[in-house]
């Protein structure tokens, strides 16, 4: 039964991936407008997706990914067919220098009028002018601990908000047993690494750099996956007890746990030492399909009230000034998500590495993740 | 030679061309110029408004730096010894996993085959991403195996084995059995079943005569076999990144490195070039023998 069932289906599908050619071929005549937007996974309220639909009437198809890299690379390669993509602050520069990003044209961003000063001024060093880019959304990567399972290891007095916690070979040998997990992105682990050690975490000298391998081969026996998604599922479930990852994603799994009511309470913490602060810019493809769209779509993303929204669901802070009035207390009141004055100027950011140094901490990666 | 015959030849010639030479040409060609921070990220780029100034002018830029390279760090050279390690051994237990279904599909009644033939296939009508997934959920700590070895009491603490190489060669295994069974059972079916009949009228026991007949004469479908798994499996990258560890170095991983982290386009179209060149090279001097041999039988 099943057999001839797979059969008719199978034969349903030509059929229907037949029409599928016909109306595409169909489509490119009449040209029903849509926009592809690719995004960090887990970044969004897909009630936003659907609103955006309803309100413009155009198609949006919206993509992930989970590495800056990756999307680095689809820029390069030219011809990615997508019209918004949001990479992060370092690697938006470096991919404005290669010309792969357009100019935006703020007469169709009546809402630009939205954007917050203080996010402006620190963008405009990756993206000078804010020419190219808007900001979605900005935070800090730092240590997220199920609080229960770290104090019942380490004590109660346990560093949850320092660098020693993950970096001290000693913490981190009594922490592998219930699981630790770090981002797989060298541009995030070295500067922090650095910071461990005192040195200057925006460092460029590959000398300065090779200071972190003893350190990093040091607590590599202890750490379970470098991974920069699943940790989120990982804490929420209490399969780990550490991440070192991204504010906003931390902060999700501490409401997954909540909401799931499984015992397990996640906390979010910056480093005292300093935390770095990123920031990740929407900006069009230099040969996008459909600026307009990707305008249109932009514009609808820095209305104060999606944006409000945008920030509730992901618990991250964002560059409009005017949906701070539209954010829960939870978001807004949160020194995790909108630090303090205090907290903010302990905050440091990164520029680009050159293509030699990136060679360099790249393989400098590869063998602390291999061990070769 | 008539027009027809000609026609019927420069069809593989033209596959050839234009599905395997002319990538490899573009790849060898990248793979002998610099990165550059453009689109694409590689220079020189060639000018064909200039004419032969530029075409000349644009080789002289290509330089093997990108080799040289290559051979300074031993990453490289780890990486295509651990490739080859785990591309070996994965075929030689694929080759005895395969083996016997193949001979057992050979045996069976006639109109049963058709029906364990579909079965062989049967997993291919899943996305081999769907099914690699699968394995992470059978072999993960909390995973399937580890609560049925728990549970017939066999272990007493669940065993690492997905992000290990263990759970490689299990993925390898599974993933390309079809193509060793397949041709192995091409080439048992074919086989007569009076030759057996006459080794045994001649004093041969089972054993030796499965040694002496049946496996020369399956030689060509275990051959045919072992290529099609060990050569994807050389290159492979879903697997070793999907259920391997950080500790699993393959080649394919290599390359991703270069390609996305690096955006080393160059470095990584020369680590492609010396993959292909460690693949063709033993695979025709192989070939060169078999065709020696048979000559010197004839």
């Amino acid at each position: 039964m099943h057999f001839l069932q797979r059969e008719r289906e199978m034969k349903n599908s030509t059929m229907k991936f037949g029409l599928a050619v016909v109306a595409t071929l169909t489509a490119a005549a009449a040209a029903a407008e849509e926009v592809r937007v690719y995004n960090w996974s887990d970044y969004i309220d897909e009630a936003l997706l659907e609103k955006f639909e309803t309100e413009t009437g155009i198609k949006l198809i919206y993509d992930v990914f989970d590495s800056n890299e990756v999307l680095e690379t689809k820029m390069l390669a030219g011809g990615s067919g997508y019209d918004v993509v949001v990479p992060s602050g370092t690697f938006l520069q470096r991919q404005i220098s290669a010309g792969a990003f357009q100019t935006l044209d703020m007469a169709q961003l009546p809402n630009a009028g939205n954007r917050w000063d203080v996010i402006l001024d620190r963008t405009a060093q990756y993206d000078e002018g804010n020419a190219y880019s808007i900001n979605y959304m900005w935070g800090t990567t730092g240590l997220g601990v199920n609080v229960g399972q770290v104090a019942e290891i380490l004590g109660a007095d346990a560093p949850i908000n320092s660098l020693d916690l993950v970096f001290n070979p000693a913490n981190m040998e009594k922490l592998a047993a219930c699981g630790v997990y770090f981002l797989d992105a060298p541009a995030e682990m070295i500067p922090a690494a650095l910071k461990y050690l005192g040195e200057n975490p925006d460092s460029q000298d590959p000398d300065v750099i090779a200071l972190v391998e003893p350190v990093l081969a040091a607590v590599r026996p202890h750490i379970t996956k470098f991974h920069s998604s699943e940790y989120i599922n990982a804490l929420a479930n209490g399969d780990i007890c550490v991440a070192f990852g991204w504010s906003g994603d931390i902060l999700q799994a501490r409401d997954r746990a909540a909401d799931a009511d499984n015992g397990v309470e996640i906390a979010y913490n910056a480093p005292i030492e300093g935390a770095l602060m990123w920031f990740d810019q929407m900006a069009i493809p230099v040969d996008a399909p459909n600026p307009t769209g990707a305008h249109t779509f932009l514009n609808f993303m820095l209305d104060a009230q999606n944006m409000a929204d945008a920030s509730n669901y992901v618990n991250y802070a964002n560059g409009n000034l005017a949906s701070q009035d539209l954010l829960v207390e939870d978001v807004i009141g949160d020194p995790a998500i909108y630090p303090d004055a205090a907290t903010l100027e302990n905050l440091y950011t990164t520029t680009p590495y050159d293509q030699r140094v990136q060679r360099v901490v790249t393989r400098l990666w590869t063998r602390i993740k291999s061990g070769t | 030679m008539d027009l027809r015959r000609k026609f019927l030849i420069f069809v593989p010639y033209a596959w050839l061309l234009v599905l395997f030479l002319i990538p490899f040409g573009i790849v060898l060609k990248i793979s002998l110029s610099d990165t550059a921070l453009a689109i694409p990220p590689y220079t020189p780029k060639l000018d064909w408004s200039d004419g032969w100034s530029g075409i000349i002018s644009y080789f002289s830029q290509l330089d093997f730096e990108n080799y040289v390279f290559l051979t300074e760090d031993s990453l490289y050279y780890v990486a295509y010894l651990s490739s080859l390690k785990i591309a070996t051994i994965s075929t030689i237990a694929t080759l005895i996993v395969g083996y016997p279904i193949a001979y057992a599909m050979a045996k069976s009644p006639s109109h049963l085959r058709p029906t364990l033939m579909m079965l062989v296939i049967l997993p291919f009508w899943t996305s081999f991403l769907i099914r690699v997934y699968a394995w992470m959920g059978i072999l993960s700590q909390e995973g399937l195996l580890n609560q049925f070895l728990l549970w017939i009491g066999l272990i007493a603490t669940p065993l690492t084995i997905l992000n290990t190489n263990w759970a490689v060669y299990i993925g390898i295994v599974y993933t390309y059995l079809p193509f060793m069974i397949l041709p192995i059972y091409a080439a048992l079916e074919k086989m007569d079943g009076s030759l057996m009949e006459a080794a045994e009228d001649l004093g041969c026991s089972a054993i030796s005569a499965f040694w002496l007949v049946t496996v020369p004469l399956s030689k060509p479908g275990v051959i045919a076999g072992s290529f099609l798994v060990f050569i994807p499996a050389l290159g492979e990258f879903v697997i070793p990144s999907l259920l391997g560890g950080s500790k699993t170095i393959m080649i394919g991983k290599v390359l991703w490195e270069e390609f996305f982290s690096n955006r080393d386009w160059p470095v990584a179209s020369a680590v492609a070039v010396i993959l292909l060149v460690l693949l063709i090279i033993p695979i025709m001097l192989f070939q060169r023998n078999e065709r020696k041999q048979r000559e010197m039988e004839q």
